[in-house]
């Protein structure tokens, strides 16, 4: 039962393979074999969202995800959001702007949020409503801000005119 | 006198944001030392037991386990302010939290697998869970270790506290109304995003233990750590990681700290102890239970006469510092509205259940509901306006309450007109309750410190400034980031003060060997107190810059302005860091450095709690309104206005997402959270059974400041951070009582239990009248008056 498997995905844009145990969840390999420690551990229970990464364009808790699931995907975590030009992406500048961070401990997990569900959106040309976008963040916990300013700022990213 | 600010009162983004939100900011659980090891703890199957037996030599044979830790093994004191705690527990367990073995081992699994290895024997006991029971005369005796229990009339009280003032028999004796009721508060835990995480290093060389600790209050910490361990405290360090929310919850520290620490003095190497969700359920502090026993009265004009209150509760199997509650709930009690007469008494009772902490708000969100419930059915059975009431029994600037707090500045009376009018209370509140969907309105008001508190020896913070020969400032300050953005204030006093960008200013703020002493964040003393210690900083660094900026310049003593990086008064002006090289480089040969420690101008409380504890005090009101649907029984908050006396405005962000994070809070508390125990049993420890607000939940918020410009604050600021959630459930069960005629003695107001209210009201009313006639014949039958 302890045969190692090994992977190869798109990490945050390099391609990488490693070797993994069939039982291994993808936050466990961010975070103690990458040293990605943007993917917070808030429950480790498919709960809080904490731990939220990108796989293939979907947000997914990288806690209930099987590290070999990722074989063949492009995973991007909080450490890959951002360029050279712009060091934080513009979900991350709205957060701030917007006052969405306090203790930051969810705040990764729901920047990833944000940054899948806007590109997937703009995809399809669609500028969501308020009440959806609170559905959309309805699987992050947040016990600092209250939320509100999480959704001024998600609504922020929608606005005409806001690079993203 | 209004000076131009211009970057107090501005909204400013978070200081330490981009770090937080980039990933970058290192948590507790982010950190790795070379050849760290990694502990796991065995705690008890059965809250109450004898433990017969202790093995664990499987633990110790398993390949990569470095130490196993029992009672025996360790040379520690009790912790705890009552010394009633033994960090690792043999003999007996008290409660479900409690720690048997702990060990340390090479990687997490093998000390998970350490752990299951351990066999433990017990004799099960019947436990007490309920702290009535506990008082009484066949009781057994909980916790035998408390300092000082013997003063008290009852084996298993842990703490009492006894207020007084006025005349209550001759108050109680003019009341037109007088109302009594029972109110009951459940037990909810902060539920921190980041769950409980130490890491420790202990070097035998030199005797020095470094504790990556992410606790609240580091310097009572390490004087904490240092007792348990028997050291010396200033052989520790204590650095805090970036926390990841606190809320009170990091103020006690837990044997789950000293057992960390001692492990890496066991191997000589450093340990992490990181909680699993369910342990943090579990083992992390929790609100006090309590059942509050309140009467008030008023006078024909409805202005109120007394208060008589009598608190048991739940302290646990061990004390914490939510056993001093009572401290803030007497300021409520006493001093919230004007009250002639008060008599207070709070006695903290031990059972098998965990022990509580301390929580935003410390006891007062418990005191609230009771109080401004209270106050409902006082306006009611007196036919008045509840909106009326308040504003006529309203406390006001200048007054001395009977508990000796003085209002220097009080901005209860605007804040309470505030939230009427903007929340449209008569309106609602008068509007006909029709059909499934029933609307209704409540008021609460509350009364929180706003300038710290003296309740440690000192309440001070100090700060230490050095601005660099490149004009770069670092703010050495003692205070702590929580989270709630204490960073951000303090570098946008800097900026207004001294000119200096924001890119230009670093704080340091983690390090107990680096940085002067603050007695912690709790109180909502952060800004007040760090903000003032900052100004008196700055005041002796600038009396160094101006007297060397008016030689540089040849001109005397004038005022000088510190902008953009200069130094100027009308046409003469010069770069700060040349100042600061100049002073630097010519002799005398001075560094831009310097020291300030403030401690506020409020008093020790004497013996029979009186004085005037805080250097301001905080007033705010909120008018929520709800929506009840009658077919399922839910709460639905439509809309939460707050308005709260801030003393001024310091950063309009920060200061919103402060609001809305404690309503929020104040929210889960009235409509969704409880931990549920059954015979000492935690039954719903996960995210999945303890139901937190998620972003679906939430109302729109209005906040107006009310800016009565405090001269003991900062730029007039008072604290602010724990007040939104103190009022926010009093509110919601007023407004609950107001839309569908039923009202609630104890929280959560989950769909459930207003339905089963609903219920009753509607098919039980005929028959609950003719039960009660009954009743009272039987009464009478039986000789009882009703
Ligand atoms: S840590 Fe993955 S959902 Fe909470
Ligand atoms: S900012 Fe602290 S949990 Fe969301």
């Amino acid at each position: 039962m302890n045969n190692w498997v090994e992977i190869t995905m798109k990490l945050n844009g390099k391609t990488v393979s490693c070797r993994v145990k069939p039982s291994s969840l993808l936050i466990d390999l961010l975070r103690d074999e990458f040293k990605l420690k943007g993917a917070k551990p808030g429950c480790l229970e498919g709960e809080c969202g904490a731990c939220a990464v990108i796989i293939d364009g979907n947000a997914i808790n990288s806690c209930m995800y099987l590290a070999i699931n990722a074989e063949g995907k492009e995973v991007t975590t909080i450490e890959g959001l951002g360029s050279d030009d712009n060091l934080l992406d513009a979900v991350q500048e709205k957060m701030l702007s917007h006052g969405a961070v306090q203790c930051g401990f969810c705040s990764t997990g729901v920047a990833m949020s944000i940054k899948a569900y806007s590109e997937k959106m703009k995809a399809l040309g669609i500028k969501p409503t308020r009440e959806e976008i609170k559905k959309t963040l309805e699987g992050h916990l947040c016990r600092c801000t209250g939320y509100i300013k999480i959704i001024d700022a998600a609504e922020a990213v929608f606005e005409e005119g806001s690079e993203m | 006198m209004t000076k131009e600010f211009k970057h107090i009162g501005k909204a400013t983004q978070k200081f330490d944001g981009k770090e937080r939100v980039s990933g970058k900011a290192v948590y507790g659980h982010d950190l790795e030392l070379p050849g760290m090891l990694y502990a796991a703890i065995l705690r008890t199957r059965y809250p109450c037991a004898e433990i017969l037996s202790i093995n664990t030599s499987k633990a110790k044979a398993l390949e990569g386990v470095e130490c196993v830790l029992t009672a025996e093994d360790a040379d520690v004191h009790n912790i705890s302010y009552k010394r009633d705690h033994p960090i690792l527990k043999k003999g007996r367990v008290n409660c479900i939290r409690d720690e048997i073995v702990a060990v340390a081992a090479r990687s997490k699994e093998i000390a998970e697998e350490a752990i299951r290895l351990i066999e433990v024997e017990y004799r099960v006991k019947k436990g007490v869970y309920d702290p009535f029971e506990a008082l009484l005369d066949t009781a057994p005796i909980i916790n035998e270790f408390g300092k000082g229990l013997e003063s008290f009339d009852n084996k298993n009280i842990a703490e009492a506290f006894h207020y007084e003032h006025g005349d209550l028999e001759a108050e109680k004796a003019r009341s037109k109304v007088i109302v009594k009721k029972r109110y009951e508060l459940p037990r909810v835990t902060h539920a921190c995003m980041a769950t409980s995480n130490i890491t420790a290093d202990y070097s035998p060389l030199t005797g020095r233990l470094t504790l990556w600790a992410s606790t609240q209050v580091p310097f009572l910490y390490l004087r904490d750590m240092a007792h348990a361990l028997k050291m010396a405290p200033s052989n520790i360090r204590v650095v805090q990681p970036v926390i990841g929310g606190g809320f009170g919850s990091k103020l006690d520290m837990l044997p789950f700290e000293p057992i960390c620490a001692l492990l890496a003095i066991k191997t000589a190497k450093p340990v992490q102890l990181l909680y699993s969700r369910e342990e943090e359920f579990l083992a992390s502090p929790t609100r006090q239970p309590m059942v509050i026993d309140l009467t008030t009265g008023a006078d024909e004009q409805g202005k109120f006469t007394f208060r008589a209150v009598e608190i048991i509760m739940d302290n646990g199997a061990y004390t914490s510092w939510g056993a001093t509650t009572p401290f803030v709930m007497m300021q409520t009690f006493s001093s919230l509205y004007q009250v002639p007469a008060c008599r207070f008494d709070a006695r903290a009772v031990y059972t098998n259940n965990p022990f509580a902490g301390s929580f935003r708000g410390y006891g007062n969100p418990q005191a609230t509901f009771a109080l401004e419930s209270n106050i409902d059915l006082m306006a009611e059975a007196l036919g008045m306006d509840k909106a009326e009431i308040r504003l006529l029994n309203a406390n006001y600037p200048g007054e001395i309450t009977g508990q000796g707090l003085h209002y220097n500045t009080c901005g209860a009376i605007p804040a309470l007109k505030a939230v009427v009018e903007k929340g449209r209370y008569h309106a609602i509140a008068h509007a006909p309750k029709e059909g499934r969907y029933k609307r209704g309105i409540g008021l609460a008001s509350m009364l929180h410190v706003g300038g710290g508190a003296k309740i440690y020896r000192s309440d001070g913070c100090g700060t230490t400034l050095k601005l660099d020969d490149y004009g770069y400032l670092t703010i050495i300050t003692g205070s702590n980031e929580i989270g709630q953005g204490s960073e951000t204030v303090l570098a946008m006093i800097a900026m207004e003060e001294l000119g200096i960008e924001q890119d230009k200013i670093k704080i340091i703020n983690t390090d107990t060997d680096v940085k002067p002493w603050d007695v912690g964040v709790h109180a909502s003393r952060t800004s007040f107190v760090a903000g003032n210690s900052l100004l008196g900083a700055i005041s002796l660094l600038k009396e160094k810059l101006n007297k060397k900026a008016a030689e540089l310049l040849h001109i005397e003593g004038p005022d000088f302005v510190y902008e953009n990086g200069m130094i100027r008064v009308d046409a003469h002006e010069i770069k700060i860091d040349k100042v600061v090289r100049d002073i630097h480089f010519m002799p005398p040969h001075q560094l831009c450095e310097v020291s300030f420690f403030y401690e506020p101008s409020s008093e020790f409380q004497d013996k029979q709690f009186k004085g005037d504890v805080s250097g301001s005090y905080a007033f705010a009101s909120q008018a929520i309104e709800v929506e009840v649907d009658t077919l399922t029984g839910a709460v639905r908050v439509l809309e939460v206005h707050v308005s709260q006396d801030v003393g001024r405005v310091l950063n309009p962000l920060g200061l919103q997402g402060q609001i809305e994070g404690g309503v929020a809070t104040g929210i889960g508390y009235a409509l969704t959270e409880e931990m549920i125990y059954e015979d000492g049993l935690l039954k719903n420890p996960s995210f999945h059974g303890y139901k937190l607000l998620t972003a679906n939940d939430m109302p729109k918020v209005h906040f107006y400041p009310i800016e009565t410009n405090d001269g003991a604050g900062p730029y007039g600021a008072k604290g602010a951070s724990e007040a939104p959630l103190i009022p926010t459930s009093a509110a919601i069960a007023n407004a609950v009582a107001n839309a569908i005629g039923v009202r609630f003695y104890s929280l959560p107001l989950t769909a459930e239990k207003v339905l089963f209210a609903l219920v009753q009201k509607s098919v039980g009313t005929p028959r609950r009248c003719a039960t009660l006639s009954e009743h009272a014949q039987i009464e009478k039958q039986k000789g009882h008056g009703f």
